[in-house]
């Protein structure tokens, strides 16, 4: 049995329904990220684990035990909000001795589990201080701190990096990740970006119209997209729709290659736009180069092909020799595609 | 051109700024200056300076009694108004929309309502004869009618249902500005309801308290049909002892200087207040 299993949670809002038959278990220790774009229901899901929005089915237990009549001040569990909600009328220190206090912990044990807490995220000269004479990211800090303390049984973040900035976003996404390893807490995360799940998560859980889409490794579930949806959310795509006979795949009338194993009917051919490159040569399909964009460590293509226009990436080694304009012939290798069963 | 355009907003302000002058700045000028007359019997106002109606207040026991009797219950209305207007504005602003705005109606209601009406309301139930004696009498609970009107309580009780409205729409502009995520924080930090609501929520509305406090303890002090209907003649306060002098014996000096004390005292008290809660809670103003 796992540590947190969350077990066909369902939350309708009238005739809407924000989260349909979620279903999740989570190992002890993990960093589980739940990603999906606005709306999806990932805020609502996090907020029932937590508590404070009852399912309409479905069932929450915690390392054996059924939670799902509990009150969230009866849960134990850690949770870091988007806008920290800090007490503001308290200072750090008591911001973060509020649970142990609650939890009738004495003074003197109180203050030093504050003050090691405080080091574990680098916070301990500004103890004294007030929330608001605090940066963005002092502030994100202190909410973990606050919800570290009470040494939860899980931690729950909702896109707490929200407020920062991409530079701020960059270092708190490794320290973040640093210090759960090293409390080894089991940690459920929401967010919209994509890149904060790759590089946090142990598993990302695809979210969308409150649905999980998809559920698996950052590697496996880029490499191995289970459809549009996915393959477009988490990082770039090329994606048409085809048909799938006799073992081979079109796309229109074009055969395209792929691995052998594809059931017959209509599929999504996928492929990532770094898999494709410029062939001189025998050519996969032909195209003109509409736009040519430097994003730094690399370049993006855009081509117009018969299939429609494709994005080809390649790696920033100097200038490259195609240019907006040109003709170019694009190839691929069968065994970077994917193909996936459409409307499955 | 620059001239023009920097004297517009005094041009635009000249208005309120005079009819402030006149129907305030003025008639306080005036009562000062009418309370440093002396009285004289028969004719009322007489000639020369004399600081003899201050000394007066200052020295006699009579009105120590009424100025303490005064702000006694302005405190203790100021008190019970916090205490019943913070958690009345909190679930008020808990509630759905649709009850919410149901209930502002029913708790703003009574300010539409003249003050006078409202405590000769009072009087009709907390006299000897009136329902709530009526009542306990028919039930058996009593064998004699409690003696409500003409009490301190009863005075208490009538203020704090005319002045709670204040408080709760001070608290409740407060209230709009809390982030609900704190109340929420505290719950998951393992705080029960009263705790979030004494410890997370409170401290966060001191603002509104604050300003109701204000509102409320001034209102009160300088209440006068209230304490007037219901208090009468034996319970007086520093208002309706004003009202005695100027229209009962005609010593409209002494009315005078009554008048200005009070004001002072409730200036001092207002703005000492409000030093201090603002030092003791500075960081949850701004
Ligand atoms: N109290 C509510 N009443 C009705 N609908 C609600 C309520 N709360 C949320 N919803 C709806 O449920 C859906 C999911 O909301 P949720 O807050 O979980 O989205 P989210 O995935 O967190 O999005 P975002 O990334 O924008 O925060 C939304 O369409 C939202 O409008
Ligand atoms: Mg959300």
């Amino acid at each position: 049995m796992a540590f947190l299993e969350l077990d066909g949670l369902v939350k309708r809002y009238g005739d809407f329904t924000a989260v349909a038959e979620c279903s999740l278990s989570v190992a002890q220790g993990e960093f589980v990220c739940l990603l999906g774009p606005s709306g999806c229901g990932k805020t609502t899901t996090l907020q029932m684990v937590a508590g404070f929005t009852a399912p309409t089915q479905g069932r929450i237990v915690l390392d054996g035990r059924d939670i799902t009549a509990v009150k969230p001040n009866q849960r134990g569990l850690g949770i870091v909000f988007q806008s920290y909600a800090l007490f503001p009328h308290m200072t750090v220190a008591n911001n973060v001795a509020f649970g142990l206090e609650m939890k009738g912990v004495p003074a003197d044990k109180r203050r030093r589990q504050v003050a090691e807490t405080l080091e574990l995220v680098h916070l301990a000269p500004f103890a004294a201080r007030y929330p608001k004479e605090l940066s963005g990211g002092q502030r994100q800090r202190v909410a973990l701190a606050r919800a570290l303390v009470i040494q939860p049984p899980v931690l729950l973040l909702d896109e707490p990096m929200g407020a920062l900035d991409a530079k701020l976003r960059e270092d708190m996404q490794i320290e973040l990740r640093a210090l759960q390893r090293r409390v080894g807490i089991t940690t459920i995360m929401v967010t919209h970006d994509q890149g904060e799940a790759m590089t946090l998560a142990d598993r990302v859980v695809l979210m969308n119209k409150g649905r999980i889409e998809q559920l698996g490794r950052p590697f496996e579930m880029y490499e191995q997209p289970n459809g549009r949806f996915s393959s477009t959310f988490l990082g770039k795509a090329n994606v048409f729709e085809g048909v799938c006979e006799g073992g081979g795949v079109r796309v229109g009338e074009l055969p395209l290659p792929c691995e052998v194993g594809a059931a017959a009917g209509s599929i999504d051919y996928i492929v990532r736009p770094e898999k494709l490159a410029f062939a001189n040569g025998s050519a996969l399909v032909r195209g003109r180069v509409e736009a040519r964009v430097f994003l730094g460590n690399h370049w993006l293509f855009q081509v117009a092909t018969p299939l429609g226009t494709m994005q080809l990436t390649e790696a920033n080694a100097g200038l490259p020799a195609v240019a907006e304009g040109d003709e170019v012939g694009l190839t691929w290798r069968a065994e970077h595609v994917r193909v996936v069963p459409r409307g499955a | 051109m620059n001239d023009e355009r920097n004297l517009l907003p005094y041009w635009l302000s000249a208005p309120g700024t005079l009819a402030m002058l006149a129907f305030v700045a003025l008639p306080l000028v005036l009562t000062l200056g009418l309370s440093l007359y002396p009285f004289v019997p028969g004719t009322g106002v007489g000639e020369g300076l004399t600081a003899t109606h201050y000394l007066d207040i200052a020295r006699d026991e009579y009105f120590h009694t009424i100025f303490a009797r005064t702000f006694g219950m302005a405190l203790l209305v100021t008190a019970i108004c916090v205490l019943i207007g913070v958690p009345e504005a909190y679930v008020l602003s808990r509630l759905s929309p649709r009850w919410r705005a149901a209930s502002m109606v029913v708790v703003l209601g009574p300010l539409l309502i003249s003050v006078v009406v409202r405590t000769l309301g009072w009087a009709l139930l907390l006299g000897n004869e009136g329902v709530i004696n009526k009542a306990l009498l028919a039930l058996g609970l009593i064998s004699e009618p409690i003696k409500m009107m003409f009490t301190f309580t009863g005075v208490v009780v009538a203020l704090v249902h005319v002045l709670v409205p204040f408080m709760v729409l001070a608290v409740w502009a407060s209230l709009q500005k809390l982030d609900a995520a704190t109340e929420q924080a505290a719950a998951s930090l393992g705080a029960g309801p009263p705790t979030v609501l004494a410890r997370i929520v409170f401290p966060q509305v001191i603002p509104g308290v604050l300003s109701g406090g204000l509102i409320v303890f001034a209102l009160a002090a300088s209440a006068f049909a209230t304490p007037a209907i219901i208090g009468g003649r034996r319970l007086k306060v520093v208002p309706t002892t004003i009202y005695d002098e100027f229209l009962g014996n005609l010593n409209w000096p002494l009315g005078a200087a009554l008048a200005a004390v009070l004001l002072v005292i409730v200036l001092a008290v207002s703005l000492g207040a409000n030093r201090f809660v603002e030092r003791r809670w500075k960081q949850v103003f701004q």
